[in-house]
């Protein structure tokens, strides 16, 4: 790689036995980029040439067979279900957790007694592991004696049980609840840390100008929070895209294939039918179509920053 | 600003506060309580936070029938490697794209960071071949050496952005003094790196702690199982266990907290740091 590349200043002649700096560069980024090559880009491309072959493990074939996987992909029901179930999921979780997330921020970025408190609660959901996250969810939204029930029951707002995961209408929704649960909280200690960077002289100064409440947040603290805001939600959105332990553990994609998404389908054509051929056909358009996403982002992101200037 | 507020926005504030209070730390409360509670009361149709009689027939269930502490020691002996092997590599890594001028470091920080933007499961497939192909399925050494490249990104990351902000005249004395390379990153740089060492290392071992594609993967029993692995499989033929469930999530999810709570300033820097800051 182009890491030892060029080195100045640190390989002085006086050290003339040691190592130049260049050679200890190579040296010491070596192992990073042994391990970064071989369990992240090797994959990438021995997936690709995969998504080409028959490669199944139960009849041990492994031929070349050019675009069969893709056509057949083309034409697959369940593919086309999960991928739009991971678009929404995608949308609505990203959408609704940056929302919240900076109203969450702007609330902690007032003042108040027991702030540190309330800090650092916000860190709990985030670092739950995710299948805690979900047979907790599984508990809270249990049709029978989940809590969530009892509590709406009680408040009036329905008046049966709902069967939130158990029931095909809902299950996708009781996903993107317990999805928003997790990661709002951090989502907004990212937000906080942005709007903290907003010069308070600004805002003071529109307050002395006359400026009511939402009038600053509106023209001063969002436009210049609006690059945070892009980059968080971009994380955040190619994470949800991703998503896997919430879904396996809660409906393993069900009920009647619901909940059903990229990464859990292509686990089971994977691991199930171990079709590796086809479920690296799989796994690679999910992975496309997450670098069109990043893609899109980005564009729209130097746009506006543009536009900003 | 305290004075320019209004009793209404005071409300607000307070009443929003409180909310996040129970969205955060509510549904962790419940599940607790369910750990101790009786199947009875669980499912007696007025549930109750205080749990009343307390009983502790949860924890025994996930220790003794389930063997919860075996997928613990799992868990602990992965998480442990991956996050030495993390501080180590990711120090060697940050250390040289921070000191030793090489060409193009921005790019090379780039894609190491783009890396942990790949699907996990683009990945499980080739790399259960090759764990088959080398006789490491049901291993250790294939769930640390899987880690490593996934806590990595966001080790080098942290960790450079730490090396950035010690000053380089501290570098130029020590170089004068004849300490070489090697001995200017363990004996200067790294003493001096402690708080975003801690940092650093709780998140790799929060990560392999919790991860759970790769472990459902390439381990098949419960020697070499992982937590999550294990309580995703925490299931009765008949019901659903939930107050062992709760038991369970408790013992895993306790310990964790109680560290991030304590390092919680560094975390939320660090990780501002590593993904947001350009």
């Amino acid at each position: 790689m182009t890491a030892a590349a060029t080195v100045s200043g640190i390989g002085r002649p006086r050290l003339g036995k040691a190592l130049p700096g260049a050679v200890w560069a190579l040296l010491l980024l070596t192992p990073a980029f042994v391990s970064l090559a071989s369990v992240s880009f090797y994959p990438i491309i021995n997936g690709l040439y995969l998504s080409f072959t028959n490669t199944s493990l139960i009849t041990q074939e492994n031929e070349f067979s050019g675009f069969s996987n893709y056509v057949q992909l083309w034409g697959d029901a369940q593919f086309w279900n999960a991928w739009w179930h991971t678009m929404w999921f995608t949308t609505a979780s990203t959408i609704l957790e940056t929302v919240i997330g900076l109203g969450m921020a702007l609330i902690l970025c007032e003042a108040f007694k027991g702030r540190g408190l309330v800090r650092a609660a916000m860190l709990v959901p985030w670092a739950m592991p995710t299948v805690v996250t979900s047979k907790m969810f599984g508990w809270l939204f249990d049709g029978q004696n989940g809590i969530i029930n009892y509590i709406l029951l009680h408040a009036g707002l329905i008046d049966q049980n709902v069967n939130w995961y158990g029931s095909p209408d809902t299950a996708m929704t009781t996903i993107i609840i317990a999805d928003v649960w997790k990661t709002t909280p951090f989502m907004a200690l990212l937000l906080l840390t942005g709007l903290q960077t907003v010069p308070n002289s600004l805002i003071e100064a529109a307050r002395m100008d006359g400026a009511k409440g939402w009038i600053t947040f509106w023209y001063i603290r969002l436009p210049l929070l609006m690059p945070t805001l892009l980059i968080a939600g971009l994380f955040r959105a190619l994470d949800a895209f991703r998503v896997f332990d919430l879904v396996y553990v809660l409906t393993g994609g069900g009920p009647a294939d619901s909940t059903e998404t990229l990464s859990t389908l292509s686990y089971k054509v994977l691991f199930s039918t171990l079709q590796f051929g086809y479920g690296s056909a799989v796994s690679t358009a999910m992975f496309v179509t997450e670098g069109i996403i990043a893609l899109a982002f980005c564009l729209y992101l130097i746009r506006q920053i543009r536009r900003a200037q | 600003m305290n004075d320019t507020r209004s009793p209404l926005q005071t409300i607000v504030i307070y009443l929003g506060a409180l909310l996040i209070l129970v969205w955060s730390g509510g549904p962790f409360l419940w599940q607790f309580s369910t750990s101790f509670q009786l199947d009875k009361a669980l499912t007696s149709g007025s549930p109750s936070l205080i749990p009343a009689p307390l009983t502790l027939e949860h924890y025994y269930n996930a220790f003794v029938e389930k063997q919860l502490h075996r997928y613990v020691w799992n868990s602990l002996v992965v998480s442990l490697a991956t996050t030495f092997l993390c501080l180590f590599v990711g120090s060697l890594a940050a250390f040289a794209l921070s000191r030793l001028n090489v060409k193009g470091r921005f790019g090379i920080l780039m894609v190491i960071l783009s890396v942990s933007m790949f699907p996990q499961i683009a990945l499980v497939g080739p790399l259960y071949l090759v764990a088959t192909n080398l006789g490491l399925l049901d291993t250790y050494t294939a769930l640390i050496i899987t880690y490593l490249a996934l806590g990595l990104p966001l080790v080098t990351w942290v960790l450079f952005g730490y090396f950035e902000t010690l000053p380089r005249e501290i570098d130029e004395a020590a170089r004068m003094d004849g300490v070489s390379i090697p001995g200017l990153l363990w004996h200067i740089i790294l003493p001096m790196s402690l708080p975003s060492l801690v940092t650093t290392g709780l998140l790799a071992f929060i990560t392999a702690w919790n991860e759970f594609l790769f472990a459902l993967a390439f381990t098949s029993n419960i020697d070499r199982q992982t937590i999550p692995v294990g309580i995703a499989n925490f299931t009765n033929l008949y019901y659903v266990p939930w107050g062992d469930i709760a038991a369970a999530s408790a013992v895993v999810t306790v310990p964790l907290i109680v560290l991030v709570l304590f390092f919680q300033r560094h975390i939320v820097e660090g990780l501002t740091q590593g993904g947001i800051k350009e």
